[in-house]
This record gives structure tokens, C-alpha cells and sequence, in this order.
């Protein structure tokens, strides 16, 4: 393992564009983060604000136009099982059942048979999936896909776990369900995760920090500690006053962009 | 498309789904079965008011027709040249179809997926399948039997033929239209490459490749009878060719009857085989 002050992710002055009919779209522009290892971080902002882009490039589905993202000290040069990501539209292979989904990753990594049945056993325990091993991806709810997404990331040994608005497309109950069950995860395992998210109260439940970002161009404006201690109570007063303070932030851009 | 009952039952409360499909009720299956013959049970009725009794009509009545297809399958009624022939017919006539299809298969899915899959190869070979497809296969008949002389081996290019566009069109829009997110999936879990063809390309494209292969083995059948134009002696389209020349419009319409349910019959064998393999799949399982 590498020395422990190196940073197991760290975004180094990284800008984006896109060509969109003819013109460039500066998607995300100057954007310095740095991820210790163990950390749970969420990227905070509205759409547009290069949130989704920016963990697409720590993923390595999208290179730089300018700066450089590195994983270990190492720059990141293409989608790695070290980087597992979880989509908000699951991504499952809808022909393989919850069990082969899960021994995709292994099975691609030439993993022997008897390891990855093992493997994928004990992840489909760990998120309560045991009746559902046979289980085709259309046989699922929403949060029961959503796991199985956790479950394949975790199985091939992710040490980085990139989430994309993971439940953004779920049931507020199940949402919370999995934001809790999430913690749980990450409490046991010691994962680092780069979380990406619009929603506030999210971010300040799930977070070790918050990394605010704003649109037109996307950038990087504040990053806060949380240091509540956790479980967080949502309804609690120093709960709201972070969120009162988050919210202003992110609606002062709204005032910005309109002036 | 039937329902499938255990995803009904997954959506709102989840429960553990049945590893198979429910079978239906006794009394479903019996209306179903009843409602599809009705409408041929009204034709045979209409057809048969309209015939029987009246000496110079031009169609046979139904019973005469299935009096000339029990003597075409066991003989014993006319003793002509076409009784107890069914059998001899039908067979040569499957192993043209199946035989045709087998070669289509053989071609239209190799190229489907390299067309689907290699940019260069889909500039260089789409235009020509585009600007071949529309020529019906009865266009090709003169050609194919210059080609391939009179007998068996136009039959078989002819059904090949019918069967192949279906074949090559499904299976390249199969290979194309996988979702983008499945490859990132693959990607970054560490099946990168070649590799993702065999575990992405080929079984997201399954059910498209299916589809295709459904269809083509269905004009298979439909051409059977052009394919058999060629000057074959045997043969359910020889047979038609035959006793139309010699006016047996009975022996003409046993023909039809045959190939009808003979292409109804393998059609459900290949949506049983679907189903099976493609049980994954919301639309096919």
C-alpha cells in the first residue's frame, strides 16, 4: 500500500470541454480536490454545475482537456476495477442473474470458480439479497437493483467507490434505507467514496465533506467539513443551520448567474 | 405478449420470484384455443356453404379437400400419382427450409455483427445489402436458376435468400443499439476490448439476433413455394406447381393447408427455444 499522506484520489487543476454543434462547452473549469483515504466526500451542486463530469473523469470514462487526475500519485488513464462506479440507472446486465451480475468483476479479473462463488455470496449477504440470487435485473425494485450495483462494485474489490446520484431515482423511504445501509457499508469496510448529488440534505447526512460546485462554468466554489457527529439527526439544530448555509450558497450562484 | 406474472408481483412488494413462469389455468388455455379457431371455423363454414353442391365451381369444397389430403398423406382413396406423397414432399421441402435458413444463419449473423460492430466494414458492405434487399426473391428466380442450374441447389439459394436480410437487419440493429452505460459497466469492472464482445455485445444483442432469426425462418417458408419453381420433383411447392398445371385445385389448396402449419408449427419451436434462453428479457421471457 502506498504511504499513508498520499492521497488515494486527487483532481489537480482539471478543466473540461465538450464540442456541442460547433461550439465549446466548458463543462468544468480549474477544479483542485484531493481525497484521503477512508473519506466519504459529496459533490453538491445543481445540474450543470460539472459534477457528473468531474467524477467521470475520476472514473477515467472521460480524460481532461486540461490538468490532471491521479489515483495513488498515479494519473488515471481509463476505467479501473480500483474505481468502481454505481449509476443512477443501475447499469446491471439484465441477462445475468443478481448472482452473476454481482461475479461479473471477478470473473473478468480471471478470478478461479470456487473464489468468485464465495465472493459473490458473501456480498449478496452483506446487502441482504439472499432470496434474490436467481433473480433477473427486471425482476427487481429500484433499491434492490441499486444494491446489486454495490454489491458487483464491491465484490471486484473497489478501494474507491463513485456513486452518481445512486438514488436519485428511488422512493424517499428507500432512499433513506440505502443512505443508511450505505453508511453502514462504509463504517465496515473502510471504502472511500466520491458521492454526487443535488440534494443538500444528502450530502450533509452522508458527507465527511462537502464539495459545493456551481454552473456556466462548472467549478469547485467551497469545500465544508462536516463534523457532526454521526448517526446524524436530519432534524437537528446544527443540522439546519448547515443546511441554511449550504442552501445560501448554492442559491447565491442562481442571483449570479441571473445578474 | 403474455405477462409475466412474477414481475407483476416484484414491482410494488417484492417477493422472492418464481424461477418460472406460472402455468395458465385449464379454462384460459381452452378460451384461448377456442377464440383462435374461430375465425378459421367461420372460413371453413363460408367456404363450404359456398361450394358444395354446385358442379362447375372452380374451388373445391372442404370435404373434397380433405378427402385429397388424406389420400395425399396415406393414400388409399384416388391411387393417382400423388397419393401417400405427403410425406416424401414435406420432407424435402423441410430440409430445403431448414437447410436454406442454416445457410443464412450461417452468413447474416457473422456479417450482422461485424457490420454492427466495424465502422469500416459497415461503410463498405451496408450500401450493398441496401441496394440488394428490395429485389424480391421471385426477381431472382431467372438469375438463380442460370446460377445454379434447375434443381435442389437454386431451391436452396432462393430460401437462403428469403431468410438472410431478416437476419442481417436484426442483428445489426441488435449490435448497435446496446446501451452505452453496459460498456462503461463492463469497463469499470475490468472487462475491456475484445472481451466485451462475447460478454456485452453478443447477449445484449440476443434478443434482436432472435427476432431476426424468427423472421427469417418465417420467409423461409414464405419462398418455400418460389423455391421450389426451380424445376424439383418434390417438394410442397413442387406439388403446388404441379397440380395446378393438371387443374387438382384440392391437391393446390393441401398444399397451402400444409405449409401453413408446417411454418406455424416451427415457428412455435423457435419462440419455445426464446423463451428459454431469453427468460432474462421483459419483452421475450
Amino acid at each position: 500500500m502506498a504511504e499513508p499522506t498520499l492521497p488515494i484520489l486527487e483532481i489537480r487543476d482539471v478543466g473540461k470541454t465538450f464540442a456541442v454543434q460547433g461550439k465549446t462547452v466548458t463543462a468544468l473549469k480549474g477544479a483542485n480536490l484531493s481525497v484521503k483515504r477512508g473519506e466519504f466526500v459529496c459533490l453538491l451542486g445543481a445540474s450543470g454545475c460539472g459534477k457528473s463530469t468531474l467524477l467521470r473523469i475520476a472514473a477515467g470514462f472521460e480524460a481532461p482537456s486540461s490538468g490532471q487526475a491521479c489515483m495513488w500519485g498515479k494519473p488515471i488513464a481509463g476505467p479501473d476495477p480500483a474505481r468502481g462506479m454505481v449509476f443512477q440507472d443501475y447499469g446491471l446486465f439484465p441477462w445475468l442473474s443478481v448472482r452473476d451480475n454481482i461475479g461479473f468483476g471477478p470473473k473478468s479479473r480471471g478470478r478461479p470458480a470456487a473464489e468468485i462463488r464465495d465472493t459473490v455470496a458473501r456480498y449478496i449477504d452483506l446487502v441482504g439479497l439472499g432470496a434474490f440470487a436467481d433473480a433477473h435485473p427486471h425482476q427487481l425494485s429500484g433499491g434492490m437493483k441499486q444494491r446489486v450495483a454495490i454489491a458487483r462494485v464491491l465484490a471486484n474489490e473497489a478501494e474507491v467507490v463513485l456513486m452518481d446520484e445512486p438514488f436519485g431515482a428511488l422512493d424517499a423511504m428507500t432512499r433513506e434505507r440505502l443512505q443508511d445501509e450505505l453508511l453502514d457499508l462504509w463504517g465496515r469496510t473502510g471504502l472511500t467514496v466520491l458521492f454526487v448529488t443535488h440534494a443538500i440534505e444528502e450530502a450533509i447526512f452522508l458527507a465527511d465533506r462537502v464539495v459545493v460546485m456551481s454552473p456556466s462554468p462548472g467549478r469547485i466554489d467551497a469545500v465544508h467539513d462536516i463534523a457532526l457527529p454521526r448517526r446524524r439527526d436530519v432534524s437537528s439544530p446544527a443540522f439546519n443551520d448547515i443546511r441554511r448555509m449550504l442552501s445560501a450558497q448554492l442559491h447565491s450562484h442562481h442571483g449570479r448567474v441571473a445578474a | 405478449m403474455s405477462a409475466n406474472p412474477a414481475v407483476a408481483a416484484a414491482a410494488p412488494v417484492p417477493a422472492a420470484p418464481s424461477s418460472r413462469p406460472r402455468v395458465a389455468v385449464p379454462w384460459a388455455r381452452l378460451r384461448e384455443a377456442a377464440l383462435a379457431l374461430a375465425i378459421p371455423a367461420v372460413l371453413a363454414i363460408v367456404w363450404h356453404f359456398l361450394t358444395t353442391g354446385r358442379p362447375y365451381s372452380l374451388i373445391p369444397p372442404p370435404a373434397e379437400v380433405w378427402t385429397a389430403l388424406v389420400d395425399l398423406a396415406v393414400g388409399g382413396i384416388n391411387d393417382d400419382a400423388f397419393s401417400a406423397t405427403l410425406l416424401t414432399h414435406l420432407g424435402a421441402s423441410l430440409s430445403r427450409v431448414y437447410g436454406g435458413f442454416a445457410l443464412a444463419v450461417l452468413f447474416a449473423l457473422p456479417l450482422g455483427l461485424l457490420i454492427g460492430r466495424v465502422p469500416l466494414m459497415r461503410q463498405l458492405l451496408d450500401p450493398t445489402f441496401q441496394i440488394l434487399r428490395p429485389v424480391p426473391v421471385t426477381a431472382w428466380l431467372p438469375l438463380a436458376m442460370i446460377l445454379f442450374g434447375l434443381g435442389p441447389r437454386s431451391a436452396y439459394f432462393l430460401v437462403f435468400l428469403g431468410a438472410f436480410y431478416p437476419i442481417l437487419v436484426n442483428t445489426i440493429f441488435g449490435v448497435r443499439s446496446v446501451e452505452p452505460r453496459l460498456f462503461e459497466a463492463a469497463s469499470m469492472l475490468g472487462c475491456r476490448g475484445s472481451a466485451q464482445f462475447a460478454r456485452v455485445v453478443l447477449p445484449a444483442a440476443l434478443p434482436s439476433i432472435f427476432t431476426g432469426l424468427r423472421l427469417g425462418l418465417g420467409f423461409a417458408w414464405v419462398v418455400i413455394v418460389v423455391g421450389e419453381m426451380t424445376g424439383v420433383q418434390t417438394g410442397l411447392g413442387a406439388i403446388i406447381m404441379e397440380a395446378r398445371q393438371l387443374s387438382r385445385t384440392e391437391i393446390v389448396i393441401c398444399g397451402m393447408i400444409v405449409i401453413g402449419v408446417a411454418g406455424f408449427l416451427s415457428d412455435r419451436i423457435v419462440m419455445l427455444i426464446g423463451r428459454r434462453l431469453l427468460a432474462w428479457s421483459p419483452s421475450h421471457g
